[in-house]
């Protein structure tokens, strides 16, 4: 089928008005929405992750990419909605209290929404609160958190905490990143699971929801 | 100087020839030391995690003044301005409705008082905090920012600009422009912490690339600041200083921040940060402080190591 190849390279490419213009045409032909997404957007921004990790993209590509899948997505999520499917996951996304910094956070978020992820954008200055709130009330699955500063991380801490409080805790996973954060900082504060870059934060995702 | 005799091919034009004077004259002795971190020293001083640095060129000059003054006294021959975050979208990202001019205008006042004749004044211009290929913000709207900071900044009387901690090259360029408008010296340094040698831009930009259009776009100095510690910087620099005859302008972090008992501390000490400075100018460095991390002891290192031996 040479539509659907040609959605693949639309995704890979970061073309987004072909990535539509295709996913409708392919709609209207009666494609199973459901492989669209297995079969092609999928394997497409996996190959974008591949090339990420290469050195061959870098995140403008990662970005364009992000934004073909979502837009590609927005035609599809209805009907499978219909159909009663789930998104892979609902995640609450959000820059930690007293940090401003958004643009690492954006860029996982939309990752995340070009892998077939739900998200939730808190915003930035997010408190440990809100966090939990926003999980509870949206059943998340996921919780990840950004920071930027290394006097700010400490308000991941402050989430963690607040996710036991509340009895939130075995809920969701939580993933952290961000320019100060660390593996070993994770471990510290007993966050599931760190990420170095956008890229590499949408395969945790999945692992941490997978297991 | 010995005048050339006109006309004189192209080819003739010397790198030193083209140099800002400004740039030239510090140039001239050796390597400059320039300063180190501004936000870390002001949080000793009381500043909060979260609370904007900049705004305390008016609500605590006197704290600000002390950091200016703390590195002028480690050997700083160059000082920057706290004034980092004062273009109008990161403020109002911040939430913050002072005027940018005002605070850019107290930000010269205050670092030039310290400099007390002993030391130059680059005022530093940082990202606006948004990006452009997601659309979070226009060209129009970094023109205007920009060209706004740079004027209060011109206007109270910087001896040269700082473009610095860029992440995407476009805007950089797009201050470059902003920034020579003012016609004073434009300095552009980018943040160097991605792809797997630790050696492009965010956005994916070489040494090489970014050399090339940032000399195109007309900077004066070109550099590296934040993201990597002084070893990571060494090859990058070695890189710029194949690609261009511009001065280079270079301030790596101390080291990259890791948890210890549960604060967070630099690992770098002063004494390996001053051995790492001579690895630098042998690199090509003509411009050497620090960013994160680094504090007026890491500045005494610096300007020790690179003293001339007579």
């Amino acid at each position: 089928m040479p539509m659907i190849q040609t959605l693949y390279d639309a995704i890979l490419n970061g073309n987004a008005k072909a990535a539509k213009e295709i996913t409708q045409t392919n709609l209207a032909a009666g494609a199973n929405p459901q492989s669209l997404v297995d079969d092609t957007m999928i394997p497409a921004m996996n190959e974008v992750g591949r090339r990420y990790e290469a050195n061959e993209y870098f995140v403008p590509e990662l970005l364009i990419a992000a934004r073909a899948m979502k837009a590609s997505l927005e035609l599809i999520r209805p009907l499978l909605s219909a159909r009663g499917a789930e998104p892979v996951g609902r995640v609450v996304i959000g820059t930690v209290q007293g940090d401003l910094h958004d643009i690492g956070k954006n860029l996982v978020g939309a990752m995340l929404e070009g892998a077939g992820f739900e998200v939730i954008d808190l915003g930035v200055d997010v408190s440990p609160e809100k966090f939990v709130n926003a999980a509870k009330e949206k059943k998340a699955t996921l919780v990840a958190l950004s920071a930027l500063l290394t006097t700010t991380m400490h308000s991941m801490k402050a989430v963690m905490e607040k996710l036991k409080e509340s009895g939130m805790r075995q809920n969701v996973k939580v993933m952290i990143g961000g320019a100060p954060v660390t593996q070993k900082y994770a471990d510290e504060i007993g966050a599931d699971g760190y990420s170095s870059n956008a890229n590499a934060a949408v395969a945790l995702a999945r692992k941490l929801l997978a297991a | 100087m010995q005048t050339q005799p006109w006309p004189w091919p192209a080819s003739s034009w010397r790198p030193e020839a083209e140099m800002h004077p400004l740039l030239a004259s510090l140039l001239a002795e050796g390597p400059v030391v320039t300063d180190g971190a501004w936000g870390t020293e002001l949080q000793k001083l009381g500043l909060g995690p979260g609370e904007h640095p900049d705004v305390w060129n008016l609500s605590h000059a006197d704290s600000v003044a002390d950091v200016a003054s703390r590195y002028v006294e480690a050997g700083s021959t160059v000082i920057l301005t706290n004034t980092f975050r004062s273009n109008r979208i990161a403020l109002a990202a911040h939430g913050q409705t002072t005027d940018p001019a005002a605070l850019n205008a107290a930000g010269v006042r205050i670092s030039r008082k310290a400099a007390a004749g002993r030391a130059r004044v680059f005022a530093s211009v940082g990202p606006s905090g948004k990006m452009l290929l997601s659309e979070e913000v226009t060209e129009e709207e970094l023109a205007e920012a920009f060209t706004e900071q740079c004027r209060a900044l011109a206007g109270a009387g910087a001896d040269a600009l700082l473009i610095e901690t860029m992440s995407d090259l476009e805007e950089a360029r797009i201050a470059v422009r902003a920034a020579r408008t003012t016609g004073l010296p434009v300095i552009v340094s980018m943040v160097f912490d991605s792809g797997k040698e630790k050696d492009r831009t965010m956005m994916g930009s070489t040494p090489e690339q970014v050399a090339a259009a940032l000399e195109e776009a007309g900077a004066d100095a070109i550099g590296a600041n934040c993201g990597l510690g002084i070893e990571g910087y060494i090859p990058v620099c070695a890189r710029l200083r194949k690609a261009t005859s511009l001065p280079l302008w270079i301030k790596p972090n101390a080291g990259l921040p890791v948890m210890a008992d549960g604060r967070i501390t630099y690992r770098t000490t002063p004494g390996e940060f001053g051995a790492g400075a001579r690895d630098l100018r042998r690199a090509g460095a003509d411009f050497i402080g620090g960013c994160c991390g680094t504090t007026p002891e890491f500045i005494r290192a610096v300007s020790a190591a690179l003293r001339p031996v007579r």
